[in-house]
Parts: structure tokens; C-alpha cells; sequence
């Protein structure tokens, strides 16, 4: 089982959610403004990256970030605390990147992609006989980041938003609904399909990353179990 | 139980996450054990969802913290 650990930044995650973001956010209601910055910041990768995904273009997901941040700066009193903040600014920020989508989707050349067949398509992964594991040091080679980029950029949208938010951010599944709205069912249907997806056109790829002294996966990590 | 490649596929996301029950896993073990296709694409596929979680494949643009904070502070002086 892979340990999931980073969601939206442990620290922020462990000093500013639950009871002390709510404690947080009373002290910027109440006039201390500036502490919004620091309420955020563990956030600000999360929230582009979401935006990234939906937008694939690095400075509309910048401006569209922005006005997420603010817009969740300006709706702040009806946060409740029923989510965690993380969770309510990502979905902030994912309404914010639908709005974009939609304006885009007016203007004739870039149609809004369609997002809702979700049965369509071959599940079944690329077959290998060996596997040997790519280290994370390899990601130090500017190719392999592109290739997972491409990868994840040319899924269709409703996959690509469920692979950012679990395997990206690593939300957990229950949050990742949330921020989608969808059921937790889901989730996990749409990930495995991503993942197959996903496995199906780097596992070939990825095969070359492999350094050649570098030992078998089992070697590294033991039998599954 | 016993099950066939097809059905570890069908399970494999799952079985990364840890989300499937005791005996399954099982079932899925013992079907790994013999099965080299299926013990690398399992191995192939959890391999690329930790490559996933890097913070390198996908990075900030650079200022993009001051940038945001800059625009807060005007959004902040203002309100």
C-alpha cells in the first residue's frame, strides 16, 4: 500500500485545518486581514495545480488561481468547517476553472472538451514480463517530467482531475469527491481507470529511466503485501 | 477463490491504495507469485502513481507566490 502523506501540505495541514483554521479564520473576520496569507499558503500549489489541469496553460491557471484566492478571501464567512478549508478552497478554485473553461468554450477554436462519457474506452494495461522500478532521482532528468506531464495532461478531463487530486496532491478519497462532488464510488472508478490509462502509455516509456545498476523493484521493496 | 489476470486488473488500483479486503488480497498475492505480466504491471503501475506524487513533475511557476501575495494585498487594502 502506498503511504499517502503530502495532501495539501502537512504542515499547513496540521497547524491551520480543522479547529485552528477555523480559529484563523475568525481572527481575519474579525479585522487581523493579513493572516490570510499565511491561512493560504499551504494551499497555493494545490489550487494552481488544479487549475493547470483544467486549463493546461501555465498563465491562465496562474490569473485563475489568483481570483480563487480571492474569491475565497471575500466568501470566507460562509466557510462553516463541515470540509476541511483545503478542501473548500479547491473547490473554489475547480468553480473558478470551470467558469474559464466555459468562456474558452465560446470561442470557436478551443471547444470545451467533453467530460461525461465515462464508460467509453479500453481499461486493460500494457502488458509487461519484467519490470524494473524508476527511481525517483530519475525525475532529475528534465524528460521523464515531461513525459509524465504529457501523460497526465492528454487524459480526458474527468480522469485527469481524480489523478490530480489523489495522486498528485494526495487527497484522500473522501475529499477528493468533495472537491469534485461526486461519490466516493466514483473516485475510485475513475482512478482506476486513469491509472490503467496512465500505466498503458508510460509503462513503455518509462522502461527507459530505468539506470542500469539500479535493482528490481522487489529487490527495493519486498514482496506486495 | 481463484483468480485470473483479468481480475487482478480489474483490482489493481484498488490493491495500491490498500482498499481491498483480506481475502482478495490474498487471492491477488497468490496470483502475483506466479504471474509475471501481472506482478509487473502491478509493480509498473504503482511505480508511476509514486513518480506521480513528485513535486517536480508538476512545479510552480516561478513567482508565482509573490505574485499572488502582491495581488492579496491589494485585494486586502481594499476591503
Amino acid at each position: 500500500m502506498i503511504e499517502r502523506a503530502k495532501a495539501t501540505g502537512e504542515a499547513g495541514r496540521e497547524t491551520l485545518e480543522g479547529s485552528a483554521s477555523l480559529a484563523v479564520i475568525a481572527r481575519i473576520l474579525g479585522g487581523d486581514s493579513q493572516l490570510f496569507h499565511e491561512l493560504i499558503r499551504p494551499l497555493e500549489r494545490a489550487v494552481y495545480v488544479t487549475l493547470f489541469m483544467l486549463l493546461r496553460n501555465e498563465s491562465d491557471a496562474e490569473d485563475a488561481a489568483q481570483e480563487a484566492f480571492i474569491k475565497a478571501y471575500r466568501n470566507l464567512r460562509s466557510f462553516r468547517g463541515e470540509a476541511r478549508f483545503s478542501t473548500w478552497v479547491l473547490s473554489i478554485a475547480r468553480n473558478e476553472g470551470l467558469a474559464w473553461l466555459r468562456k474558452r468554450s465560446t470561442r470557436p477554436e478551443e471547444p470545451l472538451e467533453p467530460v461525461l462519457d465515462e464508460a467509453a474506452g479500453d481499461y486493460t494495461p500494457a502488458l509487461l514480463t519484467d519490470w524494473r522500478e524508476v527511481p525517483l532521482e530519475a525525475l532529475e532528468r528534465e524528460q521523464l517530467g515531461v513525459c509524465l506531464r504529457r501523460a497526465v495532461l492528454g487524459l480526458p478531463t474527468i480522469y485527469r482531475e481524480v489523478v490530480q487530486l489523489r495522486d498528485i496532491e494526495e487527497l484522500d478519497v473522501q475529499e477528493t469527491a468533495q472537491v469534485l462532488g461526486i461519490t466516493a464510488g466514483a473516485v475510485k472508478v475513475r482512478l482506476h481507470r486513469a491509472r490503467i490509462m496512465l500505466q498503458k502509455q508510460l509503462a513503455p516509456v518509462l522502461k527507459d529511466y530505468v539506470p542500469s545498476t539500479q535493482p528490481t523493484w522487489r529487490r527495493v521493496f519486498g514482496r506486495r503485501g | 477463490m481463484r483468480i485470473d489476470c483479468r481480475h487482478v486488473w480489474e483490482h489493481i488500483s484498488a490493491y495500491i491504495d490498500g482498499d481491498v479486503d483480506a481475502l482478495l488480497r490474498a487471492e491477488i498475492d497468490r496470483h502475483l507469485e506466479h504471474c509475471e505480466i501481472c506482478s509487473a504491471v502491478m509493480d509498473s503501475t504503482r511505480n508511476m502513481v509514486i513518480l506521480l506524487a513528485d513535486d517536480r513533475v508538476f512545479e510552480i511557476p516561478a513567482g508565482f507566490s509573490e505574485r499572488l501575495h502582491l495581488r492579496l494585498d491589494t485585494v486586502l487594502a481594499q476591503e
